[in-house]
């Protein structure tokens, strides 16, 4: 595909990097143990792993917003534009261009579908006929929200939460969206349908994702690399294009095999021998 | 017209009068409550604290007089100037605004993602400790608070009113305070409604009530957001602290009205602004006319229990109150 070489090919900026960062919740439980990882500029980097694998954790090492559930990253850093941005609070993240999209959609339930969109232009202070101009860019890009503008978003199914959340994280005008599990929940069909808008944001707002997913195949179909995290560490990374051929991705991630079934007994010594940096 | 008639209707507006007193407190709940899902049992002490203050700034009170003096062996209680109202009021706002601050700077930022009980205690640690604060700042006696507010019954409207009924029917009293906080109270609750329905930071307030980390990933800061709501909700005590206090003296027992505004809030709900006002004015002809007509008939001193027994029924009955947030929860 062609999307899968382009960024393979082209050396990009790197506009986040993440460097062997830990993270402990409670002050004991670790979470994270050394995960690094690169944004390049312009790209969508996916983020992929099963369930409790830390993705959510990482994209929220990301944005700081880890903080507010007592959790701190111990060891590492976090650099944005080669800033350190690990000590800053999300809001000033924001306003530098990184915003997260969490998972479980997270809108203001008791807020009109328009009002949720307009509290994501709560950082800027270019004036309200942009803000308005972005208003209008987000409904071009999710129609559906603007026959519901007027509905309270607690109300909405769950295909439109999702498409509110992501337009709330585009009224910041951000350069880098950390976007985190956007299928969850929701029909193949609305997922595909999402990450077609996610592709055309990116093509056409030039908008960064770091995507953490756990429909592999999708994720890979539309990301342009990868990394697969495997409790708390990144056991392996490469183009996506290159990920979706790997046998040990077939067999684990996208549930296909070569060899046939296995029993599980053969799975988890067969997983042992190849852990990958560990 | 029948005199029973229009001393019911008398009750009726007295009543109307009294609910918005209750509502004015209700309100200071109502916003804390929306914003950070805190109930602030320090409401109450809060309103004593600014009509306390308020005093004090006007008659040019020295501030911690009583241990400045024990400390340094001095005699200073008075400044020795008087402030007018107006600009005691400002300052005052300034103060609350200050307070607001310190709250979240030393207590609520410490314990953000704790549970609700946790908070609400640590609001009842806050509401002892503020009232040994405004004894300790303005001294413990009884202080009369006059900002200009006009007090006693309005000879207008008994004038006018007189003569409905027959020789023995004098005109409906109504106290001119209670028109002025009537007055007040609207103005108050218009303000309120349009700045948290059409303005950015009021939109951000919404937000935050509804999902903190929702609002702190779009970057809006919560420590703001609290400060703000702290300090609307201290200029919301302090209205009440001047109606209360014109009313009936600056005292310790301003606090308890606290107490009375718990009705009113289970009555309206506890998310809605409008909730607090309907409530209030509910509860306030609700234990007037009941005492004017059930009143007699038990012994009297129905004003006491009425509004609890109300809210209980509203508790067991419609928990949400009249004008509370349905909980959505999509299955």
């Amino acid at each position: 595909m062609l999307d899968a070489a382009k960024t393979s090919d082209v050396q990009t900026e790197t506009l986040l990097e993440v460097n062997n960062i830990e993270v402990i919740y409670n002050h004991v439980i670790l979470v994270l143990k050394g995960v690094s990882l690169n944004v390049p500029k312009g790209g969508i980097t996916a983020l992929l792993g099963g369930n409790g694998a830390g993705k959510t954790t990482t994209l929220k090492a990301i944005s700081n917003l880890l903080r507010s559930e007592r959790g701190e990253v111990t060891k590492g850093s976090v650099k944005y534009r080669g800033q350190d941005v690990h000590e800053e609070d999300p809001a000033a993240l924001v306003r530098q261009g990184v915003i997260q999209v969490m998972e479980g959609r997270h809108c203001f339930e008791h807020l009109t579908v328009e009002e949720n969109l307009l509290t994501g232009a709560y950082t800027r202070a270019d004036g309200k006929a942009n803000i308005a101009a972005d208003l209008e860019m987000v409904y071009n890009y999710f129609p559906r929200l603007k026959e519901r503008r007027k509905s309270q978003a607690g109300y909405t199914s769950g295909g439109e939460q999702q498409m509110v959340a992501m337009g709330r994280a585009l009224m910041s005008r951000p350069e880098t969206v950390l976007l985190d599990e956007p299928s969850m929940g929701l029909a193949p069909q609305l997922v595909e349908q999402i990450f077609e808008i996610v592709k055309s944001i990116n093509e056409q707002e030039g908008v960064t994702f770091l995507l953490a997913e756990q429909n592999t195949n999708m994720a890979l179909k539309y990301a342009h690399y990868g990394y697969i995290l495997e409790s708390g560490r990144i056991v392996m990374d490469g183009p996506a294009a290159e990920l979706r051929e790997n046998p040990d991705v077939k067999e684990f991630y996208l549930g296909m095999s070569d060899e046939g079934r296995k029993s599980f007994r053969d799975v988890r010594s067969y997983r042992r021998r190849k852990r990958w940096l560990s | 017209m029948p005199d029973q008639f229009l001393f019911a209707t008398e009750v009726f507006i007295n009543g109307l009068m009294a609910g918005v007193l209750y509502a004015l407190v209700a309100l200071g709940f109502v916003l804390i409550y929306k914003a950070s899902g805190i109930f602030n049992y320090a409401q109450g002490v809060m309103a004593l604290f600014a009509a306390m203050t308020l005093v004090g700034i006007m008659n040019g009170q020295v501030p911690f007089s009583h241990i400045i003096n024990a400390v340094f062996g001095t005699e200073i209680h008075h400044f020795g100037w008087h402030v007018p109202a107006f600009l005691a009021i400002i300052l005052t706002v300034g103060v609350m605004v200050g307070f607001a601050w310190l709250v979240q700077r030393l207590v609520m930022r410490h314990l953000v993602g704790q549970e609700p009980i946790i908070l609400f205690m640590a609001t009842i640690g806050l509401a002892y400790f503020l009232e040994g604060v405004s004894d300790l700042m303005w001294g413990s006696e009884i202080k009369k608070l006059d900002v200009g507010l006009p007090q006693g019954g309005s000879f207008w409207i008994e004038d006018m009113t007189a003569g409905l009924g027959s020789d023995n029917f004098y005109g409906f009293f109504i106290d001119n305070l209670d028109m002025v906080a009537t007055v007040v109270a609207a103005l108050l609750v218009v303000g309120l409604v349009l700045f948290s329905q059409y303005t950015k930071q009021g939109r951000a307030m919404r937000a935050v009530a509804d999902d903190h980390q929702a609002a702190l990933s779009v970057g809006i800061s919560l420590n703001f957001i609290w400060v703000l709501v702290w300090s609307v909700a201290g200029f919301v005590a302090l209205v009440a602290g001047i109606m209360w206090g014109t009313k009936s003296g600056v005292q310790f027992s301003l606090s308890l009205i606290a107490l009375k505004a718990l009705p009113v809030l289970m009555l309206g709900g506890f998310t809605s602004i409008p909730g607090a006002i309907v409530g209030g004015l509910i509860i306030g002809v609700g234990e007037k006319m009941f005492e004017f007509w059930i009143g007699p008939l038990v012994g009297g001193a129905t004003e006491n229990w009425f509004a609890y027994v109300l809210a209980l029924l509203f508790l067991v009955f419609r928990p949400q109150g009249l004008f509370g947030e349905k909980i959505i929860e999509r299955v």
